[in-house]
Formats: structure tokens, sequence, C-alpha cells
């Protein structure tokens, strides 16, 4: 067998792959912060909980209506993304003339109140979703076992962060959003209703978060910590692509991944670490992230 | 931007302190006549369900049983979450037994949390019931004298479900490990069987505790191509790791997987489709007799409408056992000196609805019968929660690791 670094090379492969697959769900979830962080400037710690309540959604269609998983790839983020435009009505929108810390200690409570009320109403050791049989299976790619699903869950997530990343850069909406973002009252000037637009875009981000639940469903147990556990790291990957950066969040959520499926190999001790400790290193020598401007 | 990076996170690393939720009473002006039981265990993460507010509501359900009350002592039970961590667990014992008066700490599931309490409690001469943790080192290298380590240990654990897997031909193994006191236990003691049955182990990896993703960890696992991969971790963990093994085909490529520590919650949450199969100890079943099922019944409605685990229902038959001592003794010499209704609590025989007769050993090992179950089918089962069929039993006697091989201080000499 070959060997690299002292690996055999079938497993360093098969982990790199992997680190695409956990790279998908960091990208997808840090893009929803990047955007609602780019056009609200709110850093939004409700994400992990929104993030489960797409599980959840999937899980309750499932359960007490019988509709299956692609039908809830559709309804979960529109439900939970309404259930977003309804919190940011309620609460948010009150805060964007305050200092940021006011909206993350917000949405930092409602994402601890949301997980409390799951919990209390679903325990914690996790509710069963089976994976679509359409998905099930496994391809052999010689050095390692893929399962189809897996695969699905990396397209996805390149087809959704493309799509978002064309929307804003590329779309006269996005130009609207962007302009928006640098003098509101300038826009408002021309016609637009801003609130609305900034509203939309808090339950499009929401929307985000919830697809990710969807996809994360089948494979991690659906319980009311699994955004918790996500969204530190996640937090860590969008500040080290540069805060409200899209492309940076994508690019870094994939390459987090990938770094943090080698270090499985090499030292798992610190898989839970590695991150962190890259976005001090990042911190210190560029500030701004690796895609922000300064 | 006027956000400043650093503010963003520091709230995200303060964040899980935030969360830290004390739900104690203040002491009230009665106290000679009351008993203070803590509740001590996990209250919002993965070891929730299988300990958590169900454990609170077994020892509450002891208390009635005991009919201590109408005897004209006040009994409290209390409850807090340490939220798997060492020093909040720590910081609540203090103020529990420092300033609030508790007499009794109960539970603890988490190992490096209950080696913390296991010490806390010594120097104040309390009472440490340790339901929820499994380090067998509480009645090794670490007992003690006011410490009696009642459902299950890694030992237990290792005897009765590795010693099955190496005799239906489990030859090599494979360790997952969760990377804190309990894994690491589990996985010695389960080695120390595999070796002596003449098996092997190929390699181990260790894992972030608690972790989601556990791919890496069983492609690595799949890479030693040993025989039986052991999954020396529990609660959400264990059935993440099973449900990934299942989705990577490790099962259908012929490498089998032992759950060393799978409690009937787990089995839940992965659905009897995922789980069927699995053969897994325990030492209480709610359907294993006649008794388990009237304890059950009586029990009322859980927290969560589960049933109830292992580790759960020792906390009832911990706290009614422990009752029976305070009764023996007094309400005033029990809060005096905690080893000393340690000591009546080892002199006395148990019995109760859950565990049956059993016995408490010098080294604060609680005595009872170890059961090996495997996972009925879907077919098989009538409904949600029967979900075992009964494969064997080791009687009390052989079922934990004997007195002279633990290195425990208190029978040495």
């Amino acid at each position: 067998m070959d060997m690299i670094f002292g690996v055999p090379a079938p497993l360093l492969f098969g982990q790199l792959v992997l680190g695409l697959i956990n790279g998908a769900f960091y990208a997808m979830l840090s893009l929803g912060l990047a955007v609602i962080f780019g056009l609200l400037n709110i850093i939004n710690f409700t994400h992990g909980a929104q993030f489960m309540m797409g599980a959840f959604v999937a899980w309750m269609l499932l359960t007490y209506l019988g509709i299956g998983y692609w039908w809830a790839l559709l309804i979960a983020p529109v439900v939970v993304g309404l259930s977003g435009i309804v919190i940011e009505r309620l609460f948010i929108s009150r805060l964007y003339k305050l200092d940021h810390l006011y909206g993350l200690l917000l949405t930092f409570g409602l994402g601890l109140i949301i997980e409390g009320t799951f919990r209390n109403l679903y325990g914690s050791s996790g509710l069963p979703y089976r994976i679509p049989p359409e998905l099930t299976g496994a391809w052999d790619l010689g050095f390692m076992f893929l399962p189809v699903y897996r695969g699905w869950v990396v397209i996805v997530a390149l087809l959704v962060c493309l799509a978002t990343w064309l929307v804003i850069e590329k779309t006269p909406l996005g130009a609207t959003l962007r302009a928006a973002t640098e003098n509101a009252a300038l826009v408002q000037a021309f016609g637009i209703n801003v609130p609305r637009l900034v509203t939309l875009t808090y339950g499009a981000g929401v929307g985000l978060a919830a697809l990710a639940g969807v996809l994360a469903a089948p494979i991690y147990s659906v319980n009311p910590q699994m955004g918790a556990n996500f969204i530190i790291t996640v937090f860590a990957v969008v500040v080290i692509g540069g805060m409200g950066s899209i492309l940076g969040s994508i690019v870094t959520g994939f390459v987090l991944g990938v770094v943090e499926g080698l270090t499985r190999v090499f030292y798992p001790e610190l898989s839970s670490t590695v991150v962190f400790i890259i976005m001090a290193i990042v911190l210190l020598t560029r500030p701004a992230g690796l895609f922000g401007r300064a | 931007m006027s956000l400043s990076r650093r503010s963003v996170l520091g709230v995200a690393a303060g964040a899980p302190l935030l969360t830290t939720s004390l739900s104690f009473r203040k002491a009230r002006a009665q106290a000679q006549n009351t008993i203070r039981i803590g509740v001590l265990n996990d209250q919002s993460g993965v070891y929730r369900d299988l300990s958590g507010p169900g454990s609170t509501h077994c020892a509450r359900y002891a208390v009635r049983e005991s009919g201590i009350t109408q005897a004209g002592v006040n009994v409290e039970v209390i409850e807090a979450d340490h939220q798997n961590r060492p020093d909040v667990g720590s910081t609540v014992m203090r103020q529990w037994m420092d300033r609030d008066g508790v007499d009794v700490i109960l539970d603890v599931p988490t190992s490096s949390v209950a080696l913390a309490a296991n010490t806390l409690v010594r120097e104040r001469n309390k009472v440490f019931l340790c339901s929820g943790a499994a380090t067998s080192d509480l009645t090794g290298p670490a007992c003690s004298p006011n410490t009696i380590h009642w459902t299950y240990d890694t030992w237990m654990l290792a005897n009765s479900t590795a010693r099955a897997m190496v005799a239906a031909g489990g030859q090599t193994w494979f360790f997952v490990t969760a990377d804190y006191a309990f894994g690491h236990a589990l996985e010695r003691d389960t080695t120390a069987f595999i070796t002596a049955a003449g098996g092997r182990v190929l390699g181990s990896v260790r894992h972030p505790f608690p972790n989601t993703d556990f791919s890496s960890f069983l492609l690595q696992a799949q890479a030693s191509r040993a025989q039986v991969i052991g999954l020396a971790n529990a609660g959400a963990d264990t059935t993440n790791a099973i449900k990934q093994a299942a989705e990577f085909g490790i099962t259908r490529r012929g490498q089998r997987i032992a759950g060393l520590l799978v409690f009937i919650t787990d089995v839940d949450a992965l659905g009897i489709e995922t789980a069927q199969g699995l053969v897994l100890s325990e030492t209480f079943y709610w359907d294993l007799n006649d008794r388990t099922r009237a304890f059950t019944r009586n029990l009322g409605t859980m927290p969560g409408n589960i049933r109830p685990s292992m580790v759960q229902a020792g906390c009832y038959s911990a706290v009614l056992h422990y009752l029976k001592a305070v009764r023996e003794m007094g309400v005033a010499a029990a809060k005096a000196n905690g080893a000393e209704v340690v000591a009546r609590m080892k002199a006395m025989p148990t019995d109760d609805q859950a565990f049956g007769q059993g016995s408490i050993r010098a080294d604060g090992r609680k005595l009872h019968p170890a059961y090996l179950f495997q996972v009925k089918t879907p077919q098989e089962s009538s409904g949600r929660w029967d979900y075992y069929r009964l494969l064997g039993e080791t009687p009390a006697d052989r079922a934990f690791r004997p007195m002279a091989e633990g290195g425990c201080a208190l029978v040495r000499s």
C-alpha cells in the first residue's frame, strides 16, 4: 500500500473527501451568516438553532404529515425562514441603531430559548430520520466507500453556494441589497422599501441554515444540540474568511473542512481545536480575515 | 465596521458559560431535620435523556416509596446541570455542600465529573451515590469510604459485552474512544478482556467529546481491517457513530460494531430499524420481570415520556437504600458523618423493585446481575420501547471486578 507521510494513501484520500463533505456544511452555514452580517450587520447567533429547526421541521413533516425528504427540502427552509422573518420584525429590527453587541446577545438568547424549548419537547437523545431511498447505497471509489447521500450533500451545497454568490454579486437585486448596506437612506430615496428588503434577506439567510439542517437530518441524529455543536466552528469559519465576505465564507468553509479531516488522521485529539488555532493565526496576521476588506 | 472582532469572539467563547443554570433553592431554617439530596447530571446535553430530569423523577419516587416523610423526616431533592464539565460540576457541588447543606450527591454521569465529585464529597465527609458514571476507578484506585458506585461500570460492560463478542468470533478489535476519563477506562477494561480471551487490539482512535461527525474515525477503523469496531463512548456519540457506520456500509463489509455502552434511550434514538441486532449490556430493563414492570408503572409518566434507563433506575434504588440507613441512624447522625451512613448501607442487604436483591461491597461496589441483551428486529418488537431480547445473565458475584483486582486502598489492609 502506498504511504503518504506515514499514512496509507487510501485513508488519506478518504479523509480528503470526508473533509469536503463537512466543509459543505460549514460553507452553507457560514454563507447564511455572512449574508445576514453583510447586509444587516447582525451577528446571528440564532443560526445554530435555526439549522436545528430545519432538521426538526423535516422530521415533523415526515412523522406527523407523512411528507418525505424531497418536499421537506423545499418546505422546511420556507417555514423556518418565515419564523425568521417574524423574529426579525418583532425583535431584531428594533436593534439596528444600537451597538452590535445588543443584536448578538438578543440572537444568542433567542437561540438558547429555541433549543431549550425543543429539548423539553423532544429530549436530547435525538430522533431517527432515514436517508431517502433514492439516495441510499454507496459508490466504491477504490480508496473508499462513499455513501451516495454524502455526495449529494456536497453537490447541493456547491450549487446553493454558487447561486447565492451569483444573486448577490451579479444581479440587480443583489446590487440593490449591497447598495442598501452602504447607504440605506439614499436607496430609500430611490423608492425602494429598505426595511422590507432587510427582512427578506434575514429570512433568506435563515432559510439557508434550515436547508443545511434538512440535509444534515439523515446523517446526524436530529437533536436539539445539533446546531450548537456546529455553530462555534462556523463562526470561526466566518471570522477566518472575513466577516460578511460571501466568497470568503464559502472557500474557507470547504478548506477548513478538509484541514479538519486531515487533522483527524494525523492527530485526532486536535481535530476539535485546529480551526481555532487557524483562526488565531489569521487574526494575528490578517485581522480582516483572508477575504475581508479592512 | 464599528464592531470589534475581539468582542464577537469574546462572546462566542463565553457562550457556554452563560448557559450555566443552577436550579437550587436556598437552604431553609428547619435544616436540622431535613435530608438534602442533590441530583447532579446533564440537563442539557448528550446525556440528558439517560440521566437528566428522569433521574430526579426516580429519586423523588424513591423518597415517596420509603415512607420516610411520614416518619417525620423532610427530604428535599434538588437538581442542577453540570454540562458534562468537571469545573462546572465542582462549582455546583461546593455551593451545595458548603452553603446549602446538601448531604448526598446523586447520579453524576460523565466520569471526569464523577471523579471530581468523589474527591469533593470525601473531603467534606458527605455521601456520593454514583449511578450515571462508568469508570471502574471509582471502586479501584479512586475508591472512597464516602462513595457507592451503584448501577454499572466499565469492567462490567467489558466483562459482559466484549466477552460475548470474542466468544462469537470477534478476535481483532479497533476502538473508537471518547477522549476523556470514561472512554479511556472503558477501552482499558475491554482491552484486558480481549487479550485475556486470546484476541488482539489492532489500534484505536480518540475523538473529542462530544462529537458529531464520526466518518473520519470510522474510516480509520475500517482501514484497520479489525473484525470488531468497539465504540468506547456513550449517548448521542454512540448513536451518531452507529448511524454513520451503517451509512458507510461498514457492517455490510463484514466488520461488526460493538456498542460497549448503549442505553435504551440510545436505541430509541437510533430507531429499531438501525439498531436491530445490536448486542449490549445493561443492569436494568423496564420489561425484564414483574417487579421492573411494576416499578416502571408506578413511576408514572417520566419527563419526556421515556422509559427509565438503568441510570435513572439506579438513582431510585440508591436513594431508597440510603433512606433506609438514615432511618436506622437518625437524621442528625446521618447528616454529621457521611462515611458512617455509607458503612451502614454496606452492612445492610439491598432490595428494591428495579434491581431486586443485592448487596454493597467494602470497596463501594453495589452488586447485582448484569444482563446481555440483543435489540429486537422490527418484526419482533410490539412497539416503541419493546426493544430487548435477553441473551444471557451474569450473576451478581461475577458481574463486577473481583475486589482484590481493583487496587482499592479500603480493602487492602
